[in-house]
């Protein structure tokens, strides 16, 4: 299906978001056409579903499923009448790929949205944009109008509240359907039955553009870029290592350090503190159990900057990592899975050597409690306990035991709400336990924190 | 075939009855809500699983059936059911 396209393929690093400059602004139809060519016709798009199972795509919304599997799942029982889900929602804070993708690339993504449409038997796409991502929904917006002839299947824009839960996918089918954003408990699942009962494909955006890209160009194009086992590219968000949030699209493989370097930012030491770590921890893993993290537990004397200390990798469902452990790590879902590190939605954000890793993590569980829907007891009140406790610690004032309650009180939370929420969370929490481990047994004997007193970034 | 309890978490309210009626498979949390035991529901056990299911007064508590192996509920035909990726 491929063979008559004129078009250039992108190469390497740079595919769904090659083209104009981002000062540019939505890029327009013509120029779309003109740098990718249109998709191929509805009538192949019904056999591209084999093509994306081969292309190994996985979902970019931070589970990593495999997206021509999902497009097999919903077209296996849709009737010609499915749905598809454009998932923009995008609330976690430290992501700001998908609103950046489709305000500057709105037609790739709608491409993604009418191959699936066309793959799937779908005849309604919902466009699900966080509120607050206003440019990313007016690009949309104007891109169907542009395409209003040509689009044979209805669409509309819903915009789900600014909230963390409302990006899941029986959320999004909840609010679409009834407009509310809560996480609901079905019997079946939404490609079975989702948007008024019809299977449902809930798609991420960013997904969405490289299956646009995968329908035009084969495969064997898509499996091109990749230096280790998952292949393609991704968009990531990168934070604080000054300046703003930076979206990069990186092959999958490259490394920590790479990618903070792609923002301009130096990781301070990476040879010398990347040696080290490699010396006492010989199997080359990325982030040994115990005793890890040598610069964060010690007293950093003020002002004196020393650039990040640690990342938290995967955004609030990944988990934080010392970087000494994962400056070399190769940013691969199948490969930080491997070492319990997520790629999750493609956030790398870094913590200064000088902050705080019990006050960052109780600032990010204190807002994970907050964002619970509050429908699952243990989810409303084990992350209040937690994040309560956390918050103890990190003032000052814990009580006796208090680490011990907290790992008592993840065990009893996790896998035990509607949705995947809770568990993202522990899991989270789980990784900064070790990570930050001097600092929060000093913070449990009430020895004060070492750090300076900098918020996460 | 085998059944196990499945709980919507989002209906139960944290009364507690199921615990009460079966012991053997339900314990409460520090907050009161329930934490059941995964998995087949052994023979003798099964009056009381369906009494617990009786008893709740929110209908959060269902019996459904097990495949052979005891993963996995009737009807879920895909692998997307353990992932939460759907
Ligand atoms: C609490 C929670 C929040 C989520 N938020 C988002 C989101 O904002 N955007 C998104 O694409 N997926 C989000 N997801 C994942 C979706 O449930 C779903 O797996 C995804 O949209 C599927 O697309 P993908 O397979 O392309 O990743 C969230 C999941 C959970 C449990
Ligand atoms: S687990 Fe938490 S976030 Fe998910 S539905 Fe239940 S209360 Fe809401
Ligand atoms: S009886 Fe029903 S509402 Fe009460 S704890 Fe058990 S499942 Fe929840």
């Amino acid at each position: 299906m491929t063979g008559s396209i004129a078009h250039d393929a992108p190469s390497t690093a740079l595919r769904v978001l090659a083209g104009p400059p981002p000062g540019a602004g939505p890029e327009r139809h013509v120029d779309h056409l003109a740098r990718l060519g249109a998709l191929p016709p509805a009538r192949d798009l019904r056999d591209v579903i084999p093509v994306l199972e081969a292309s190994g795509l996985l979902g970019r919304g931070g589970a990593a499923f495999p997206v021509g599997r999902k497009w097999r799942a919903v077209a296996e029982r849709s009737a010609g009448d499915a749905v598809v889900v454009v998932n923009g929602a995008e609330g976690e804070p430290r992501s700001a790929k998908d609103r950046a993708l489709m305000e500057h690339r709105p037609h790739l993504v709608l491409d993604g949205a009418l191959a699936a449409a066309s793959a799937v038997g779908a005849r309604e796409i919902v466009l699900y944009v966080g509120s607050e991502h206003v440019a990313a929904q007016r690009a949309l917006a104007q891109a169907v109008g542009e395409r209003e002839r040509e689009i044979g299947v209805h669409v509309r824009l819903v915009t789900p509240p600014v909230s963390y839960v409302a990006g899941e996918a029986t959320a999004a089918i909840h609010c679409i359907d009834r407009g509310d954003a809560r996480p609901t408990f079905p019997d079946v699942r939404p490609h079975e039955r989702g948007v008024g009962g019809r299977p449902t494909l809930v798609q991420n955006a960013e997904s969405l553009a490289h299956a646009a890209l995968i329908a035009r160009f084969g495969d064997a194009w898509y499996r091109t870029a990749g230096r280790g086992p998952t292949r393609g590219t991704a968009l990531v968000t990168v934070t604080g290592l000054g300046g703003r949030m930076a979206v990069r699209e990186i092959e999958y493989g490259t490394t920590v350090a790479e990618v903070a370097g792609l923002v301009g930012a130096a990781l301070a030491g990476t040879s010398v503190r990347g040696a080290r770590s490699r010396g006492a921890n010989p199997g080359g893993s990325m982030r040994a159990r115990a005793g890890l993290a040598p610069g964060l537990g010690a007293v950093p004397r003020a002002g004196e900057d020393r650039g990040p200390g640690a990342v938290l990798l995967g955004g609030y469902f990944g988990g934080w990592a010392a970087l000494d452990d994962v400056r070399d790590a190769p940013l691969d879902p199948a490969v930080l899975r491997e070492h319990d590190l997520a790629f999750g939605c493609g956030v790398l954000s870094f913590a200064g050597a000088g902050t705080c890793g019990v006050r960052a993590t109780a600032e990010i569980m204190g807002y994970m409690a907050a964002e619970s829907a509050a429908q699952c007891g243990p989810c409303v009140f084990g992350l209040a306990a937690i994040a309560e406790a956390l918050r103890r610690l990190a003032q000052g004032t814990a009580g006796d035991g208090e680490l011990d309650r907290i790992e008592h009180w993840a065990g009893l939370v996790e896998g035990r709400g509607a949705c995947h929420h809770p568990d993202g969370a522990i899991g989270l929490l789980r990784t900064a336990l070790p990570v930050f481990e001097a600092e929060f047994a000093r913070h449990q004997a009430r020895q004060g924190c070492s750090a300076l007193p900098v918020k996460a970034a | 075939m085998a059944e196990r309890l499945r709980l919507d978490p989002i209906r139960c309210d944290g009364y507690g009855m199921c615990a009460e009626v079966l012991p053997e498979l339900v314990t409460l949390d520090d907050w009161g809500y329930p934490i059941i035991v995964d998995g087949p529901i052994p023979r003798h056990l099964l009056a009381h699983a369906r009494r617990a299911v009786e008893v709740c007064p929110v209908l959060a508590l269902r019996l459904q059936r097990v495949e052979a192996g005891g993963q996995g509920a009737s009807g879920a035909g895909s692998g997307q059911v353990t992932t939460g990726g759907s």
